[in-house]
């Protein structure tokens, strides 16, 4: 059994990845820090970054929050704005 | 009010947005578009919103910036897409009864807006482009 989500991608994560949003299965329960990892490992540049966090349903998740198959996940690399 | 938009902005209509008979004093931030980095010369930047998170963080610090000072109107409106030098990329406003109030608000939107609101600039120069900040 296992947990397929889906990923959007931002600024460097997205040229990093080569795709607006991505698609992948975490072993159940997934949790953030697992996919963190799990995008660390294919994807080896977003190591390159000073920091990467992840969203989860609009708001800064940490490593431990559960990640649920229709949560809305994205990959926030470091901000730029203004 | 908060917004993103990829139409210039109009900083005559945030004024008579934040206008209001309450106020004696508004201040204004306009961040803008810089022609060279670090001595190098910027062609345009690019810039790039998680639209949903960006209005809903931009809320949440509008909502601090209220409960802090007496902010009788504000507004921040932030561009995105692509941008030339002297453009305006972001726009904030505020209206309190005294200067002091003012000023202080509108820095702390600023400076927040730029530490926790999911929004990316991309410069892009003669011979390359980077992402703001996005390596140490």
């Amino acid at each position: 059994m296992s947990n397929r989500i889906s990923v959007q991608l931002f600024g460097i994560t997205r040229e990093i990845v080569g795709s607006s949003a991505l698609t992948l299965d975490l072993p159940q329960p997934g949790q953030v820090g697992e996919l963190l990892n799990n995008l660390k490992e294919h994807y080896p540049a977003l190591n390159g970054l000073r920091s990467l966090l992840v969203a989860v349903n609009g708001e800064y998740a940490e490593a431990d929050q559960p990640i649920h198959p229709n949560d809305e996940i994205a990959l926030i690399p470091p901000v730029s704005g203004g | 009010m908060v917004s993103i938009t990829t139409d210039p902005i109009d900083m005559n209509a945030a004024y008579r947005y934040v206008s209001t008979d309450s106020a004696g004093a508004i201040t204004f931030f306009f961040g803008t578009v810089r022609d060279s980095t670090n001595e190098r010369a910027v062609e345009r930047l690019e810039y790039e919103a998680y639209d949903r998170m960006a209005l809903t963080k931009m809320q949440e610090i509008a909502a601090e910036a209220c409960r802090r000072w007496d902010v009788r109107k504000y507004t921040i409106i932030h561009r995105k897409g692509n941008l030339a030098i002297g453009d305006i990329a972001v726009l904030i406003a505020v209206a309190t009864p005294h200067r002091a109030d003012a000023f202080d608000a509108c820095r702390y939107l600023i400076d927040t807006l730029k530490q926790q609101v999911p929004i990316w600039k991309k410069e892009i120069f003669e011979d390359g482009q980077v992402w703001v900040d996005a390596h140490p």
